[in-house]
């Protein structure tokens, strides 16, 4: 068995790891190691060939792949190593990493510090318990995606997409322009969970409707996909007998939400968030194992690949603090989800933070003119008003260094203040 | 095409299988035609997995004989082809009176048919063994004996030990009409050609009684009785240990709980009489009666862990027992007719008996030599440290990982493709692998296995399919899609 030491480990080669990687070599980190399972760098954004991404970290638009080659180029040229085709089997608490790949077999890595940067998978059919047949021609967005554009293939021709999150949004103008007919969007909430601009540019657009409120209740075929049945639901997204809309489809693409992919996580014994899937971590974005860190997807989901890259700076430059020996112990101070909010991160504090403190978080329901609150232990601390919140998009409060002075314990808790 | 021999199976489910796997220790021609693109496709890639001990069935019935019988062989059977197989017990458990009545029941029946190691427990003792079991049960009927296979991969086991000894496995061949031959030959018509044989042998699953009305003046009645499944994602440790009955009804053995041999949970399944034998879709009715009633063994229970839905259809004779062995009026024609549950344990059975009886009518002698099914390696997902680094080392397309949720090697993805009744579909491949039947249900593996199966075969990507037939993956090129809509305009 092939055994190696590095300084820090990163495990995925997506903007996270990559951005982890950049900013733990700035940070004075000297050997790194970025392994990949896929046979490039890039991550997701390899097969987002629309534009759409950079435009708060770059102030331009560009593609997904544009975008990634950004990074690459710049892990290139600090000479970092990205070793591809390249699969992390296992993350012990011990930081020891062992990876299999068919040019340098299995191996066996040590590590001072480990990023995880695995980003996430789509939900599948399975998790969404939709009657029916299971006939060819189902598939996550995602999966569609691939098809299309890595492997210049057709997955169907008349279209009825399934939640509208981004990647089924995109997907639907994408079909469309390939020359298949998308028959419909459906969502069981009363909103989008999608941005805002992607509902215009690739639904209205294209005058694809967007039924909300909506579910698939049926669907046939025996070989292939025949057709489906949308319904309305309730206000308990139960389906509304008689309310029935019938589709004849040989294609049904699920964009029903994103799951942190965590396996490695949870097997080293790392604590999961119920409410974001992803590693509970402090402001450093250090899981629960010293010295193993999580940023990107893999964390909790976002919205915008320029946030990913945001925190795995944060994370790779914690993580060449770990390495330098520069953590001192500390208590915590716990967040909290409070009312209207859903998936804080970070989900504690550590109370010799001395650095502004960013909490993200995902609202729980359209809100509009209302206010993200703050409170340590029922005193307000921040406040921060926005014009709307709403679940398709995360939210963000920024904790000053001076808010959390002579804050050494108890409870932060984040909640939504309806005007 | 045209063609003959010495004996012609209908079927490859589990039963014709193990028919074919036993008649190929003769010196005899044997095919076996089967309307899917794959083995397992009916009853057998979709009910419990369970090799029953026996208690169920009544005394006397050939339900009862073949179960105790067939499951008796499982053990050495898994043994020797390298399937999946645990005898992990099952509890029977009962919330009142009336359900200790029903156990009692069985307990006197599986004692008549010979199952060893049956006792009632009390409440407190089913709790200490099952935990996760709801608080609200009042008695169970321990059944040591129970066992959980992967069924599907029993009968590739089988299949490819056939096919390695001679058998030939004939995919998308429908039979759609069977006849007598003046000669005493039987004429089968399929969509691809026709065959002549001396012996026929229906092992056709849900079509079992409309081939035997076609010859026998005797008519048969069938029931087609599906049944609905939850299957809840791998956990370490699961909540169950056991196989969790709840008592059993008319309909059939009721909702259980059980793991699987690959460490999943089942849930399942619901009894419902339908008309199409081919429909096993799931339907909101019936997964919501299935989560009610897990719910009632396992008040924990959370579906939020759900990675796939489906059913499987009971092929129930009216008559209510199997039908096994020769025809009246009809000679030279077998069946394995109504062969409901518990006919997975009973398969290694029927395959022993049925083979036995045909041989003697064709007064066929045994091979001298067999060929001992080669040893598949351990799956990768199994495999230590060591020994995935000596598999790497010996072959690295091991290092390829194909399935992320399931941990599927490049290496095994060939392999499968390869066996003897080798896979050609995606669902063939995951069937044998494992690949796609993780979390995330194929959404990763998906293409590029469909690429190792082109590859392999040399079809074009747009060829595959998921499981045969018009089930393709894809519905063109980006470039010859434009064109073909392009023309429309
Ligand atoms: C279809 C789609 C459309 C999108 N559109 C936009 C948009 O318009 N604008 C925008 O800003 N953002 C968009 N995004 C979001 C953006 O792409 C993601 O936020 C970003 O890619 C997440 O980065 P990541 O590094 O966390 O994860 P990923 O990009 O998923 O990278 C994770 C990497 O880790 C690797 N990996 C995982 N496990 C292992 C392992 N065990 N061993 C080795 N390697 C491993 C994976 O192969 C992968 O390369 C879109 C995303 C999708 C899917
Ligand atoms: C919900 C459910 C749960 C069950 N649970 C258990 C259990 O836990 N334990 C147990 O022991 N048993 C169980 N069973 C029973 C068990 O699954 C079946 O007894 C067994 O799989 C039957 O195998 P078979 O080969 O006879 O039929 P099948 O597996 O149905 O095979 C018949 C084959 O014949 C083919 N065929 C049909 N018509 C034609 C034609 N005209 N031409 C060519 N081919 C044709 C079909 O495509 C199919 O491949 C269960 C069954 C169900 C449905």
């Amino acid at each position: 068995m092939n055994e190696r030491f590095v300084n820090i480990l990163i495990v995925g080669a997506g903007p996270a790891g990559l951005a982890a990687a950049i900013s733990a070599r700035e940070n004075g980190i000297t050997s790194i190691l970025i392994v990949e399972r896929e046979n490039e760098p890039g991550g997701i954004l390899r097969q987002c060939i629309h534009n759409g991404f950079g435009l708060h970290r770059f102030k331009e638009e560009l593609t997904g792949p544009e975008y990634a080659q950004r990074d690459i180029d710049r892990v290139t040229e600090l000479g970092i190593p990205v070793e591809c085709s390249t699969m992390v089997l296992s993350v012990s608490p011990d930081l020891t990493v062992t990876c299999i790949s068919s040019s340098k077999g299995f191996q066996v890595i040590h590590a001072k510090a480990v990023v995880l940067a695995m980003g996430c998978r789509e939900r599948p059919r399975g998790a969404l318990c939709t009657p029916g047949t299971r006939c060819a021609g189902i598939y996550s967005a995602g999966t569609a995606q691939r098809f299309v554009n890595l492997e210049g293939c057709m997955p169907g021709k008349r279209v009825v997409i399934l939640g509208s999150g981004d990647i089924g949004l995109i997907m639907a103008r994408r079909m469309t322009l390939q020359g298949a007919k998308v028959l419909a969007c459906v969502e069981i909430m009363p909103y989008s969970s999608g941005l805002n601009r992607n509902i215009v540019q690739c639904l209205e657009d294209y005058d694809i409707p967007l039924y909300l409120s909506h579910t698939v209740t049926d669907i046939r075929g025996r070989e292939r996909l025949e057709g489906v049945t949308v319904s309305a639901v309730d206000e308990n997204r139960m389906p509304v007998p008689g309310t029935e809309i019938e589709f004849d489809c040989d294609t049904l693409l699920l964009s029903c939400g994103l799951i942190p992919e965590n396996e490695l996580t949870s097997a080293a014994g790392i604590a999961i968030s119920p409410a974001t899937s992803g590693a509970i971590v402090d402001e450093t974005f250090c899981t629960g194992v010293p010295g193993i860190f999580a940023c990107g997807n893999v964390l909790h989901v976002h919205d915008l690949v320029d946030y990913v890259s945001d925190e795995s700076f944060k994370a790779g430059a914690a993580a060449a603090a770990y390495v330098r020996g520069g953590r001192t112990e500390s208590s915590f101070i716990a967040v909290r989800d409070g009312d209207g909010v859903r998936g804080t991160v970070p989900q504690k504090i550590r109370a010799a933070a001395d650095q502004p403190v960013s909490l993200m978080f995902r609202p729980a329901a359209v809100y509009r003119n209302s206010a993200a609150v703050v409170d340590w232990d029922g005193k307000e601390i921040c406040r921060k008003k926005a014009m709307i919140f709403t679940p398709g998009e995360m939210a963000l409060v920024t904790l000053k260094a001076e808010d959390l002075r002579g804050i050494s314990g108890g409870t932060l808790t984040v909640r939504i203040e309806r005007s | 095409m045209r063609s003959e021999s010495d004996i012609l199976i209908i079927g490859s489910g589990i039963t014709g299988c193990a028919v074919a796997r036993e008649l190929s220790r003769y010196n005899a021609s044997v095919i076996v035609l089967e309307r899917e693109s794959d083995v397992a496709e009916g009853a057998t890639k979709a009910n419990s997995g369970i090799v029953h001990a026996g208690y169920d069935a009544f005394p006397g019935t050939r339900k009862a004989r073949y179960n105790i019988l067939g499951a008796s062989m499982y053990p050495a059977l898994c043994k020797e082809l390298g399937v999946p197989y645990r005898r992990n017990g099952a509890l029977v458990i009962g919330f009142d009176e009336a359900d200790r009545a029903t156990i009692e029941n069985l307990l006197a029946r599986g004692k008549a048919n010979g199952v060893r190691g049956l006792e009632i427990l009390e409440r407190d003792e089913a709790l200490r063994l099952e935990p996760a079991l709801s608080p609200d049960v009042l008695c169970a009927l321990s059944v040591p004996e129970s066992a959980i296979v992967s069924p599907y991969e029993m009968a590739f086991a089988l299949a490819d030990d056939a096919a390695l000894n001679g058998v030939s496995f004939r995919f998308n061949e429908p039979v759609r009409d069977v006849s007598a031959l003046p000669d005493g030959r039987y004429a089968v018509v399929t969509d691809a050609g026709s065959c002549v044989c001396r012996v026929l042998i229906n092992c056709a699953g849900a079509s079992g009684a409309e081939i035997h009305n076609r010859l026998s003046s005797e008519r048969l009645e069938m029931v087609h009785r599906r049944g609905q499944y939850y299957l809840l994602d791998r956990a370490d440790p699961q909540p169950f240990t056991r196989t969790v009955f709840q008592c059993p009804s008319v309909m059939g053995k009721g909702v259980l709980v059980t793991p699987t041999v690959h460490g999943n949970l089942l849930l399942g399944p619901t009894a419902e009489d339908i008309d199409d034998p081919l429909d096993t879709a799931t339907t909101a009715g019936g997964l919501s009666e299935v989560l009610a009633k897990a719910f009632r063994t396992w008040p924990g229970l959370s579906v939020r862990s759900n990675i796939t839905n489906f059913s499987g259809i009971r092929a129930h004779l009216t008559g209510d027992d199997f039908i096994v062995g020769p025809c009246d009026g009809c000679p030279g024609y077998f069946e394995a007719i109504g062969i409901e549950s518990p006919g997975l344990s009973s398969a290694p059975a029927i395959g022993a008996e049925l083979s036995g009886m045909v041989a003697a009518w064709l007064h066929l002698s045994r091979k001298e030599k067999t060929v001992p099914l080669p040893r598949r390696p351990k799956p990768f997902h199994d495999m230590t440290d060591e020994e995935r680094a000596r598999a790497v080392q010996a072959d690295p397309s091991y290092g390829q990982i194909v399935c992320r949720c399931e941990t599927v090697t490049e290496a095994e993805i060939r392999a499968a493709i390869r066996r003897p009744v080798g896979a050609y579909s995606i669902d063939a491949v995951k069937r044998r692998t494992r690949a796609g039947m993780g979390r995330c249900q194929g959404g990763f593996c998906m293409p590029r296995v469909a690429a190792i199966i082109a590859e392999e075969t040399g079809l074009p990507l747009q060829e595959i399919t998921k499981n045969g037939g018009a089930s393709r993956l894809l519905s063109g090129t980006l470039s010859s899609f434009g064109k073909e809509n392009a023309d429309h305009e």
